[in-house]
């Protein structure tokens, strides 16, 4: 286990260190880059200068710009909101990014575990070609095609919610992004779920603990259910994090304030120090969840828990 | 044995089952009218080819048939002790949540035969031994992990208190085997069914685990079904022998009938195809063909295209079971009255003779 | 027990208890008729009716795409002002009052149905003869030509995804594996960090390197597409490589390369195939994201998650626009779903049946 997490953790900051030269690659080397662009005054240039030390050896400006962005400090933003801190701009979207983000993941993780579940254990009945059928759905279209759907009749047809975003009613106007999003993630949920509780059910142990008499409620979530979580926690987490981070198609449908829709405008106003500061947010994030969900798998799996040090390569 | 079997009380009876299946290649009638008896306290083994019928048979007394499997007609009845009444049920007619509260675990257990995936790897050993017997309220935790100790102590694991802590992933095949028989034992079975419970362990472990599960059923007086198409497994343990054929039973008899004295060609066949150290043949016999399958209807005895006594009548009407003895019995038309004289090849003759042989020079 | 009753009452025939002959006995083998392997996956294959509907879609899919273009007078970037948001309208349908051409506005004044095409007047529009089988957009372009315009870069994209999965992923999966060691350590540990960077940040990096486009989006699934098929091949080749015949063909002297690609490759073909049916949709899905944000091909070029993002602006108005593309989408992404399935299913029956 100590090794299997030490593993985790340098392969961790092992991604992150990479994201962060390649980031600041860029930054150096971009034509139109906030360093050398000539729309800029020399005053400007010199405070940025002074800043990054951009006359100090390059390793030097390095290590300062990694210690900018860890600690939060990803500069101005140039064109969106000139001059403005990038920390401000995003602590107002993140929060609503990540609510949004956050009530998709528990209703995605929610009801797709259920409708797998059901499949599974009314397999090869009519429960179970309907959760295939809604999946198929469910993982086969875009979530905008939801969207769409969804805001065209509930919210412009049915007007039972609110068209697009608005501060006022944060939880309402969150409703309609929020099932749209979690589409995708209940669909792929189910579908796993199906497969590898149909796989746990037929399995030997499955069978020797109903012949210690073991059934119902008790057999499904402590021998079917934990064994079949296992492998669904790793394709849980790749979806937390584009759920979390805020889908941009979504946040661009109901014209939500949060910071997908912020990279889109940034990248179409060549505002790069926002799209590299959000970049590394992004890439943050992913690491970060990525590597609580190895542990998480590492607590909850005991052939990995309990792995003998060598045997682990 | 013989003898004194009348006396003993019946605890298993199945009668004219018949299980198929329904399978993406159509329908597949994998038991086709099986017929057994068991009493208490003594051994069973049933011996076939793979997909004879034997593991299906068995699943069908514990109720753990897939979802697939159906029951077309028959009764498996059971009689088992509860408060020192007696009750006789008929499992198939038991509802799956009847069976799981009062047969599975209390009366009847059963060992799988691949220790590597019998047990659950999420849960460590203690918790899976005394998983049962907390859910069937016969101990509270602290008597079911004393309970568990001993149980480990019996199935000869050492160190057991520190083996119920660990998962299945850190012990060895044979410990896992150990741990299976542990958990079944929990339960104060009846009716022990072992499903190949040494095909995946070496031989040295087999013996061992062979000679814990003997030793188990005379302390416990537990009677035991072996699965198996092992004979060498069927000559150390069992009392009685029933040989399956594609979904029927075709010879069944005591042990010394069946092995000294089969009647069924496929038990010569069977017989035959046993390595043995005092056998010079150059070749190892083996049964022709394969066994038939079962997804399209028999038509007649189904072994009858693999028999090289085959009879006409054999590929037209299926043969009833022929008494020979009142305990040995066999489904083949060689038996008929007006059937040829057939005897067993020579080969096993003489292997059969040698074998009474060294039994009497054993006896002496 | 049961033979006495039932016995009395058989009828035995004369040659009944005689040995069968030599030439009357059957032979044995048949009874499990030997099917070869790639018989017995096409076999479950075409028994799963989603994965042949969509076999049979994406088929009429591509047909379209390389015909569709050509079926009318119309190009993809043809604009015509005065054909401005023309609702869709069929030769020979338009008599059944569907497909007229004609629309529900919803107006200041309330819900009127008006038809672009013939003024109720009688005035002389001058598209009377005009027709548009899916209409037009805001510029006046037929969206029927630039649906199957925008289906070729989805199809062109699929066919990017299956190239990436094969040569690189397979080939990185294959030799990590085959070689182990240090090799499998070092090629790991890459993949690693390279998976731990979010997809969005390539792309979003890569735009503002290169120009939002088609080579942008190539580029993006040649860094990131091939992780998932490596590490399928590679745990496929580690489990293979320990096989008998491998060894086999070691001891004879066959060199590394000829064990890979002539010796594994074969056996785990299912699942690479599988995989890749997989990596389709994921791909169709990236590009129509993009475009829709406005990171795709660049105008006046069409694709799928353009169009839609185009007729997401007046879709209040005009929802018409926003059908075609989307209902394209949906087919192509459901048909590879569903035949990804149902190769997957053929290849692998997971089910124990008895």
């Amino acid at each position: 286990m100590k090794k299997y997490l030490l593993k985790r953790v340098l392969i961790s900051i092992a991604t992150l260190l990479v994201i962060l030269v390649i980031l600041f690659l860029m930054l150096e080397f971009m034509p139109g880059s906030p360093f050398n662009d000539e729309k800029l005054t020399t005053a400007q240039i010199e405070l940025l200068n002074a800043k990054y030390g951009l006359d100090k050896p390059v390793i030097i400006r390095f290590f300062n710009y990694v210690k900018n962005m860890l600690s939060g400090d990803f500069g101005v933003s140039y064109t969106i909101s000139k001059n403005t801190p990038i920390s401000t701009l995003l602590l107002s979207r993140l929060p609503i990014s990540v609510t949004i983000g956050g009530q998709a993941v528990l209703l995605g993780t929610v009801v797709g575990l259920i409708l797998g579940i059901i499949a599974a254990l009314k397999h090869n009945t009519i429960w179970d070609t309907l959760t295939t059928i809604i999946s198929v759905i469910g993982v086969s279209l875009p979530s905008y095609v939801f969207a769409l759907a969804l805001s065209y009749s509930l919210g412009y047809k049915l007007e039972w919610f609110p068209l697009l975003y608005s501060s006022k009613a944060p939880f309402d106007s969150s409703i309609l992004p929020t099932i749209s999003l979690s589409m995708f993630t209940i669909a792929s949920i189910a579908r796993f779920t199906r497969t590898e509780m149909i796989e746990v059910m037929g399995s030997d142990y499955i069978q020797l603990a109903e012949s210690k008499g073991i059934s119902g409620i008790h057999l499904i979530v402590r021998h079917q259910l934990r064994n079949a979580l296992i492998p669904i926690i790793t394709v849980l987490a790749p979806l937390i994090v584009s759920l979390m981070t805020g889908s941009l198609v979504i946040e661009k449908i109901f014209s939500i304030p949060g910071i997908g829709s912020l990279l889109v405008t940034a990248i179409q106003s060549n505002d790069y120090n926002v799209i590299i500061a959000i970049a590394f947010i992004y890439s943050a994030m992913y690491i970060g969840i990525m590597l609580v969900v190895d542990i998480l798998y590492g607590i909850i799996d005991p052939r990995i828990r309990l792995a003998k040090e060598e045997s682990h390569e | 044995m013989t003898e004194s079997k009348k006396m003993e009380e019946k605890i298993l009876s199945i009668r004219d089952l018949s299980i198929s299946f329904q399978t993406a290649l159509g329908r597949v009638d994998a038991i086709r009218g099986v017929e057994m008896d068991l009493y208490r306290g003594e051994t069973l083994a049933i011996v076939g080819e793979s997909g004879s019928g034997k593991s299906v048979t068995m699943k069908a007394v514990m109720g753990i048939l897939s979802s697939n499997g159906v029951i077309n007609s028959g009764s498996i009845d059971f009689s088992y002790y509860d408060n020192h009444e007696k009750i006789d049920v008929d499992i198939l007619k038991l509802t799956k949540k009847h069976m799981r509260s009062h047969i599975n675990g209390k009366h009847i257990a059963m060992i799988f035969q691949d220790p590597m995936t019998s047990l659950n790897p999420t849960m460590n050993i203690g918790a899976q031994i005394m998983e049962g017997m907390i859910w069937h309220k016969r101990a509270n935790k602290k008597e079911a992990y004393q309970r568990a100790l001993e149980l480990l102590e019996l199935v000869g694991i050492t160190d057991a208190k520190k083996r119920m802590k660990n998962y299945p992933h850190q012990l060895s095949g044979g410990m896992r085997q150990r741990v299976v028989i542990a958990i079944a034992l929990a339960c104060n079975p009846d009716l022990l069914i072992c499903d190949e419970p040494t095909t995946a362990l070496d031989v040295t472990i087999q013996a061992k685990i062979l000679e814990l599960i003997k030793d188990i059923q005379k302390k416990m007086n537990i009677s035991v079904i072996y699965i198996t198409h092992d004979l060498g497994v069927v000559a150390k343990v069992a009392d009685y022998v029933a040989v399956m054929y594609a979904g029927k039973i075709v010879e069944k008899g005591t042990v010394d009938e069946v092995f000294y004295d089969p009647k069924h060609p496929y038990t010569w066949g069977l017989l035959s195809a046993m390595p043995d150290l005092d056998t010079f043949d150059d070749v190892l016999y083996t049964i022709p063909g394969s066994p038939p399958n079962l997804s399209h209807k028999v038509e007649g005895d189904a072994f009858a295209d693999r028999n090289i006594y085959a009879l006409n009548i054999d590929h037209r009407l299926e043969p009833p079971m022929f008494k020979i003895t009142d305990t040995h019995y066999a489904a083949t038309w060689l038996l008929h009255e007006k059937a040829p004289k057939v005897e067993m090849p020579q080969a096993l003759r003489d292997r059969i003779d040698r074998m009474l042989k060294e039994a009497s020079d054993d006896g002496k | 027990m049961n033979n006495t009753a039932s016995e009395e009452q058989l009828i035995f025939l004369e040659n009944d208890f005689e040995f069968v002959s030599q030439e009357n006995r059957t032979h044995i083998d048949e009874t499990y008729m030997s099917q070869s392997y790639w018989k017995d996956v096409s076999k479950r294959f075409f028994r799963n009716r989603g994965a042949v509907i969509g076999l049979i879609c994406i088929i009429l899919i591509v047909f379209m795409a390389i015909v569709g273009l050509d079926l009318n007078e119309y190009t993809f970037d043809e604009q015509t002002i005065t054909h401005q948001n023309l609702p869709p309208r069929i030769p020979g349908v338009e008599n059944l009052g569907i497909f007229d051409g004609s629309e529900t506005m919803n107006t200041s004044t309330g819900v009127v149905n008006r038809n672009k095409y013939i003024a109720e007047d009688g005035s002389v529009t001058g598209l009377e003869d005009v027709y548009y089988w899916f209409g037009t957009d805001v510029l006046g372009r037929d969206i029927f030509t630039r649906t199957w315009m925008g289906t070729r870069i989805s199809l062109y994209i699929s066919l990017v995804a299956v190239l990436v999965d094969m040569v690189f992923g397979l080939s990185y999966g294959l030799i990590s594996g085959y070689f182990g060691g240090k090799v499998d350590n070092a090629m790991q540990r890459f993949a690693e960090v390279l998976n731990g960077i979010p997809n969005l940040v390539v792309v979003t990096l890569l735009i503002i390197v290169l120009k939002p486009g088609l080579m942008t989006i190539t580029f993006s699934l040649m860094i990131t597409g091939w992780i998932g098929m490596s590490r399928i091949a590679r745990a496929q080749m580690l489990k293979l490589k320990q096989q008998e015949f491998v060894l086999a063909s070691r001891t004879l002297g066959a060199r590394d390369f000829f064990i890979i690609f002539r010796e594994i490759l074969p056996n785990i073909f299912g699942q690479i195939i599988t995989n890749t049916m997989f990596s389709i949709p994921t791909a169709i899905f990236t590009e129509a994201f993009l475009a829709f944000i406005g990171l795709g091909v660049p105008v006046p070029m069409a694709s799928l998650g353009l169009l839609i993002s185009d007729a997401f602006k007046s879709f209040t108005t005009h929802p018409y626009m926003i059908i075609p593309p989307v209902v394209v989408l949906a087919i192509l992404m459901l048909s590879f779903n569903m035949l990804a399935d149902g190769i997957r299913d053929a290849f692998d029956p997971k089910m124990k049946e008895m």
